[in-house]
């Protein structure tokens, strides 16, 4: 989706509609009437044709891309690929080594231009050079001997070239190498280092982490959907009717926070884990009654202060912390939580630098402390059983007969579609369930 | 250089070994254990509600509630529609139309939108006049913002194209957390139903679960061909489901930490944009690339319904809390209420 920048692995598939626009403009560049001006270089005595020199500041930026990508490569400082707005040269790659023709760059060629490299100048490889070309020699060792046969072979051959045509074959050349195995700075070293060295760090202790059959996870699943599927409208309608096919809002109306009888349904729910039951207004208001009769309502309400630290405003957590201490967890407090030593000296060690997290693990041993004996207990209990027997399991409604006399919903009708709508009005009287095709496999 | 290879080496190996640790408590293969469920059959979702108004692709929706959403498309607007009688509750206009990804607040107070400005624009929908205003704009990222989900009305969890994702304090506008390890544009997340955990999924054909609180990765899913493009959780928090540009989608499970089915067909060649699962998690659906969305059963692993209306990419899909429809957005510029 976005230009990524160059990596050792080669060019993104995303990347080639940016490079077709760069090559359309590079060749436009280069004709020979509207193109740009182009002089001769004198290389001492030699001398070569093409090259140009872009000093407009407008195009600096295109140029600099043209630059990165190997379009065009500077004469004077090859390994700086930049491109300055200054007299210096540069020249036009030629198109056998534009990018979106001859990637991805092989190891092979790089190994052949690394020893030829290596047999003009002598061993004279820069430091990255040697240490690609040592790399690569272990790992395509078993075809050196044709990469030094190859790199001869090429080296003769371009020998028997005029010099200005070689000088300008090496050039380009050279720029392709830069641009596709770029050197890799001290600097960059660490950081790789740095990063395998978080790699390794992460990879053990995911290596040490423990690992649950994936058959019992498997169950879980189907368990899971086994016992939401009568509460997953999508999957088994709801009662008394989806709302959004009869244009009947009682199913919301039934389903309200505050309603004064709740669906059974609903109240199923709070049986299947002790988070729905939290989760639900309703069902935190009914086991509150609950635990106000068994005397230990304070955990609750110890559990809900610690939440509204957590998810509260910044500002407010130091003074929300103090209440929660006042009320719950200093000795004497009005409203005592029950908590092991352990948990309550790192709490108020904590107390002295509060922040959002800090009753984290009070509020933890409470919440296990209900779910493991009172939430076990409110489900077996008569208050539970009873609102169960009450809760409405509401009458399905028919669909109205006569569809046209459902009312029509619009939307606030925009100048520019009121024809639109007109003609939609027509539609959907006689039929309310065209524009949506029915599943075909 | 000796020095890196030796890395290189044991990062390979440690690799290798996870690799085994996995396999060995792979015990059943999931056609196996679910040969006893029932089949879904046939899932025919019509359209209820098209909700017309914007004038250029739709990047992003998001529910609020089981009839508010947020919706954001690059003609610079943000609409919260009442999708039940399809009115536009507010059309609020944003400085950079390069909007990608919008969101709403559990709370119904606030939504937020991002995009190509790397930052995450936060708008208070219940101001006193009744007007809705920049609440905060949260300037740090140094890529585009991909993804934003808000925690409650104080935090909110941001992904970016810098590879970052990064929590936020609303109040003061600041970073409280940076959660850095991807190595490639993040392009989505999802927070676990227990909001101690979030998801990111990024163009490095991984996915990462994250914790909140100590901003430590604990564990990282990797399996796709290409990037990533659409994750959310299983509605029992235990599982990961990624969307991805290789057509295909993955149910990581988090406790046995690997793959345990994929979602693919040899008929299906194109990138997957987005997916929500149903309420019970038994149907997932997703968006693709050739102007469909399919349905999955999440069991079975088979396709079971198709969604077609929409004349062009389907760019996002999300289902209501009370899981009662699905919204469909797309580059047609349209909205459509699926049942």
């Amino acid at each position: 989706m976005t230009i990524n920048t160059l990596s050792q692995d080669g060019v993104q598939r995303q990347q080639m509609p940016c490079l077709t626009k760069m090559e359309r403009m590079i060749i436009s560049m280069q004709d020979p009437d509207m193109g740009i001006k182009l002089r001769n270089q004198r290389l001492l005595i030699t001398v070569i044709p093409h090259k140009c020199s872009i000093s407009d500041e407008e195009a600096l930026h295109v140029g600099q891309l043209f630059v990165k990508y190997g379009y065009i490569y500077p004469l004077k400082e090859p390994r700086n690929l930049i491109l300055k707005a200054d007299d210096s040269s540069y020249r036009f790659q030629t198109p056998y080594y534009w990018m979106s023709t001859r990637w991805p760059a092989s190891e092979l060629d790089y190994a052949i231009y690394l020893a030829k490299k290596n047999i003009r100048k002598q061993g004279e490889l820069i430091e990255y050079e040697k240490e690609c070309y040592n790399a690569l020699h272990k790992r395509i060792n078993h075809t050196w001997d044709f990469v030094v046969m190859q790199a001869r072979e090429q080296l003769r051959a371009s020998k028997q070239r005029r010099k200005g045509d070689r000088i300008v074959l090496e050039c380009q050349e050279q720029a392709y190498w830069l641009v596709n195995r770029p050197p890799v700075s001290p600097e960059h070293y660490k950081l790789t280092t740095l990063t395998k060295n978080t790699i390794i760090e992460h990879n053990r202790i995911s290596l040490a982490r423990n690992r649950v059959k994936s058959s019992i996870c498997l169950e879980s699943y189907v368990k899971y959907c086994e016992q939401y599927q009568p509460h997953d409208p999508i999957m088994q309608g709801c009662l008394p009717s989806n709302p959004w096919i009869t244009d009947d809002i009682m199913f919301w109306n039934m389903n309200s926070e505050t309603v004064a009888l709740p669906t059974k349904l609903r109240v199923e729910r709070w049986s299947f884990s002790f988070m729905e039951l939290l989760n639900d207004q309703m069902g935190r208001k009914e086991f509150l009654t609950y635990l106000e009769k068994e005397f230990s309502a304070e955990n609750l309400c110890f559990w809900q202060a610690c939440e509204d630290v957590r998810h509260g405003e910044t500002a407010k957590i130091p003074e929300k912390v103090d209440e929660v201490y006042k009320q719950f967890l200093a000795p004497g407090a009005s409203r005592w939580v029950n908590i092991d030593s352990k948990t309550m000296e790192k709490t108020l060690e904590g107390l002295k630098r509060p922040h959002r997290f800090v009753l984290d693990d009070a509020q933890m041993h409470i919440y296990f402390l209900m779910k493991k004996d009172s939430y076990p207990r409110y489900l077996k209990s008569e208050l539970y059983k009873n609102l169960l027997a009450r809760a409405i399991v509401p009458q399905e409604t028919k669909k109205s007969v006569f569809p046209f006399m459902r009312r029509q919903r619009h939307s606030s009708p925009s100048p520019a579609l009121a024809t639109q709508t007109a003609e939609d009005d027509g539609k959907a009287k006689y039929s309310n369930s065209n524009s949506g095709t029915a599943s075909r496999l | 250089m000796g020095e890196m290879e030796q890395l290189r080496k044991e990062a390979e190996s440690l690799k290798d070994e996870i690799t085994a640790a996995r396999k060995a408590v792979q015990d059943l293969t999931l056609q196996d254990h679910v040969a006893g469920t029932a089949v879904v059959g046939r899932v025919q979702l019509k359209t209820r509600k098209t909700l017309r108004g914007h004038l250029s692709k739709i990047y992003a929706v998001h529910w609020g509630d089981s009839k508010l959403c947020v919706s954001a498309s690059q003609d610079g607007k943000l609409i919260v529609w009442d999708s039940y009688t399809t009115n536009k509750v507010h059309a609020i206009p944003l400085k950079s139309s390069w909007v990608m990804t919008c969101a709403y607040a559990p709370s119904g107070n606030m939504v937020a939108c991002g995009g190509l400005d790397n930052m995450c624009s936060i708008y208070n929908l219940k101001g006193k006049d009744g007007n809705v205003k920049v609440m905060r704009e949260l300037a740090a990222h140094t890529g585009y913002l991909s993804c934003c989900r808000f925690l409650n009305d104080n935090e909110i969890i941001t992904s970016s194209g810098d590879c970052t994702c990064v929590l936020w304090d609303i109040e003061t506008g600041s970073q409280k957390t940076v959660f850095a390890g991807h190595l490639g544009d993040c392009m989505s997340l999802g927070v676990a139903p227990d909001f101690n955990t979030f998801i990111s999924g990024a163009c490095d054909f991984t996915a990462k679960l994250w914790d909140i609180r100590d901003g430590q990765c604990r564990q990282t899913f990797g399996g796709h061909e290409s990037d990533i493009n659409a994750i959310g959780f299983f509605p029992n928090g235990n599982a990961v489901i990624t969307g991805s540009d290789d057509a295909s989608c993955k149910l990581y499970d988090l406790r046995s930490d690997q793959e345990l089915i994929t979602y693919q067909d040899s008929g299906i060649m194109c990138g997957v944009t987005s997916l929500a699962p149903s309420f019970s998690g038994r149907l997932i659906l997703a968006g693709y690339d050739d102007f469909n969305c399919n349905i999955w059963d999440s069991l079975k692993a088979e396709r079971v319904g198709v969604l077609s209306g929409h004349d062009n990419r389907v760019s996002c899909i999300g289902v209501t809390p009370d899981g009662m429809a699905c919204c469909t957005g797309s580059w047609d510029s349209f909205l459509k209420i699926w049942n």
